[in-house]
């Protein structure tokens, strides 16, 4: 595990890394000494990060510069169950008729709680084919990163820029770095992109990306499927870079082709070479790179309150004075304190109360597919207080029920429910007790993110189902291989 | 937006690292349509005991540091969530500076968007921050950003960097969109010369879509 600075050499800027060639694409006014304004070919909204920047835009007199490439979707706060049933929680109720209304205004296109179209923004962005490689995509969410799995320059932004972005379809953007994150080796059987994702968290730390853009590359990206590719870019975030991408290859092109945005017949032809032209050219210098042995990555378990308080399942919660820095030692006493660990505890003996599997990190058809493997013909511990299954949209969960998984998560004692962020934040009625302990596929672990005083262990969707199972976590490498693959 | 020029205030430590915005801002006041009034709720978790009491173990409940408008913090401060509600909580409690040795991206420039100052100083400088507010008679800061200093009892003078954008958006007051809007010939030409489309080729269940003229 190297990590290297280069030094950007005048001779070598022929080739260019992806995230240069869509920065240059999009490049509408460059100035020194100011930020550039980059253009936004897809601009994503939702219920809770838009309300301010309608008024705005309206207290402003402006309008809408771009709706027909503006797109919103109610997802946050929304109910999983019921839907034909009125919201009571009014102040989410006013969120989203809000949405509505500003949406009619502008003439911008929804996805309302109704649709069968719904989702999860960053689950249905790529599968209606909104998403495509060499775009710019935003959306007043950090987890916009997701987009990057296909070759797109995606990330977060806040209400203000959302605001800018309505009112001028562009932002001001610095040049991010670029960071090179290679993953050599094969990933084992029972390792997921979510561990992937977790371990280089765990070592780079969680602002270890902070102002640059991370390239995804090596066999072990490759060789993982769109779905996957998605969550290792959703996670991006959590180790503070903004975007995460992978080159677009034959995988990215098969899962676009006739997603209800994307181009049919010759056209599609001619989007495929467009497209294959967005990744980095040979030789392109990165301003930083990281390198991990994929086959030495064991399944990942969080036993803090961030992302990169992370270590294997066959590991034990860390002693905090085993860290270098003050500071260190003491964010790990105040997160043993807050998960209720004590140091030196097996990660495969902490018990679990309920158990999520959804979110924009891990909801694909994929995921649930995997989840269902492990659950099939068995029952959750009776110690488990809940499981929840919450696809990331409408769209899979219809999908998973033509396949029948539907039968296999309720058989075994899961909930089946309808698409929204649920309980990753918990904005709706699906929130973790005080007190209470999950194993969830979300990317958060932050103090309070799931429940106020709720405690929760991220990890990969085969390990959610598998600690459902037993009532704690479990080393699904143990499961055998007609489970795992 | 409010210019920034030059700030006066008492200083109050919060000596975490990593603080995220879902501490800042927890999920259940982002339902709430406006920017304003979440001074309130800045901090929640950690500033309030069951029924809204006090909790008087957290820093910014401590008497002493009642008034403060300059918000020391460790490193990688507001990281996670993009909400935008995070600064507009630390701005409505009456937070105008924020020092810290980093800051997540998001954070950073939702913060320069809302006329609050966040400065970037070495461990080092920082670290001698946070023993003064920290001493019995705690501290006040002068953060003036036309000289790029912030100076205190003493000699005590820090340098810092902005870059001259941002440090002219923050004098002035200035409205990014107004500013941007200006280049609207320039942005009228990219969109001729890059036609951007989102065409729709099979029905999807939505409503409100305005065909592009």
């Amino acid at each position: 595990m190297a990590r290297t600075e280069c030094v950007r050499m005048s001779w070598t800027m022929a080739a260019k890394t992806m995230y240069e060639k869509i920065w240059e694409a999009h490049a509408v006014h460059e100035a020194p000494g100011e930020p550039a304004l980059i253009y936004i070919d897809r601009h994503l909204i939702h219920e809770v990060t838009s309300a301010q920047a309608f008024s705005g835009l309206e207290a402003a007199g402006r309008k809408v510069r771009r709706p027909d490439l503006t797109f919103a979707v109610m997802d946050h706060s929304v109910p999983t169950k019921n839907r034909s049933l009125p919201i009571l929680d009014r102040a989410a109720r006013a969120q989203l008729d809000a949405l509505e209304d500003s949406c009619r205004r502008h003439g911008i296109l929804l996805f309302d709680l109704l649709s069968r179209n719904q989702g999860i923004v960053h689950v249905i962005g790529p599968e209606l084919g909104i998403t495509q490689p060499g775009l710019t995509i935003v959306c007043g969410d950090s987890h916009t990163s997701t987009h990057g799995a296909f070759g797109a320059l995606a990330f977060g932004i806040g209400s203000s820029e959302v605001e800018h972005v309505l009112a001028t379809q562009c932002l001001q953007q610095s040049r991010s770095k670029t960071m090179h994150v290679v993953f050599s080796g094969k990933r084992p059987q029972g390792v997921s992109s979510k561990d992937l994702v977790l371990a280089l968290i765990g070592q780079i730390g969680i602002g270890g990306g902070t102002d640059h853009v991370i390239e995804y590359a090596g066999e072990a990206i490759r060789d993982l499927s769109m779905d996957a590719r998605m969550t290792i870019c959703n996670m991006t975030i959590e180790g503070g870079a903004r975007a995460g991408m992978v080159a677009p290859d034959d995988k990215t092109f098969a899962y676009l082709e006739k997603r209800p945005f994307v181009p049919r017949g010759p056209k599609f032809a001619e989007a495929v070479e467009r497209w294959k032209t967005v990744a980095s050219d040979p030789g392109a210098q990165f301003d930083t790179t990281i390198e991990l042995d994929a086959a030495s990555i064991a399944p990942q378990v969080t036993w803090g309150t961030n992302p990169g308080m992370v270590t294997s399942v066959t590991g034990r919660v860390p002693d905090p004075s085993s860290f270098p820095e003050p500071d260190q030692r003491k964010a790990a006493q105040s997160a043993l304190q807050y998960m209720a660990l004590s140091p030196g505890t097996a990660i495969v003996d902490i018990p679990v109360d309920r158990v999520f599997i959804g979110s924009c990190t891990n909801s694909r058809l994929e995921d649930l597919r995997a989840a269902a493997r492990v659950v099939r013909g068995k029952h959750i511990a009776s110690t488990l207080k809940a499981a929840l299954v919450v696809p990331g949209s409408q769209v899979i969960k219809a999908k998973a029920e033509q396949e029948g998984l539907d039968r296999v998560f309720r058989e075994a004692g899961f909930e089946w429910r309808d698409a929204g962020c649920s309980m990753c934040i918990a904005m709706n009625d699906d929130v973790l007790p005080p007190g209470e302990r999950s194993a969830s596929t979300s990317n958060r672990n932050f103090e309070g993110r799931q429940g106020k005083g709720s405690r929760t262990h991220l990890v990969s969707p085969i390990m959610a189902a598998a600690a459902a199972i037993a009532g704690h976590f479990v080393d699904v490498r143990d499961l055998g291989v007609d489970v795992l693959e | 937006m409010k210019p920034f020029i030059t700030h006066t205030g008492l200083v109050a430590p919060l000596d975490r690292l990593n603080v995220d915005t879902d501490q800042m801002v927890p999920k259940q006041f982002l339902k709430l349509l406006t920017r304003q009034g979440y001074g309130r709720v800045l901090f929640y978790d950690w500033r309030y005991l069951p029924g809204e009491k006090p909790n008087p173990d957290f820093v910014l409940n401590l008497p002493r540091y009642q008034g403060a408008s300059i918000l020391l913090a460790r490193a990688n401060f507001g990281c996670g969530s993009s909400r935008e509600h995070a600064p507009w909580a630390l701005l409505d409690y009456g937070f105008r500076v924020l020092i810290a040795p980093s800051f997540a991206d998001i954070f950073h420039n939702n913060c320069l968007k809302n006329g609050i100052l966040p400065i970037t100083l070495p461990e080092r400088e920082l670290d001698e921050l946070f023993r003064r507010a920290e001493s019995e008679g705690g501290c006040e800061l002068t953060v003036d950003l036309r000289s790029q200093t912030i100076a205190g009892a003493g000699d005590l003078q820090f340098h810092f960097d902005i870059d001259p954008f941002h440090k002219q958006v923050l004098l002035e007051g200035l409205d990014d969109i107004g500013m941007t809007l200006k280049h609207a010939p320039e942005i009228a030409a990219y969109e001729l010369q890059h036609p951007a489309k989102a065409t729709v080729y099979e029905p999807v269940d939505s409503k409100h879509f305005a065909a592009p003229n």
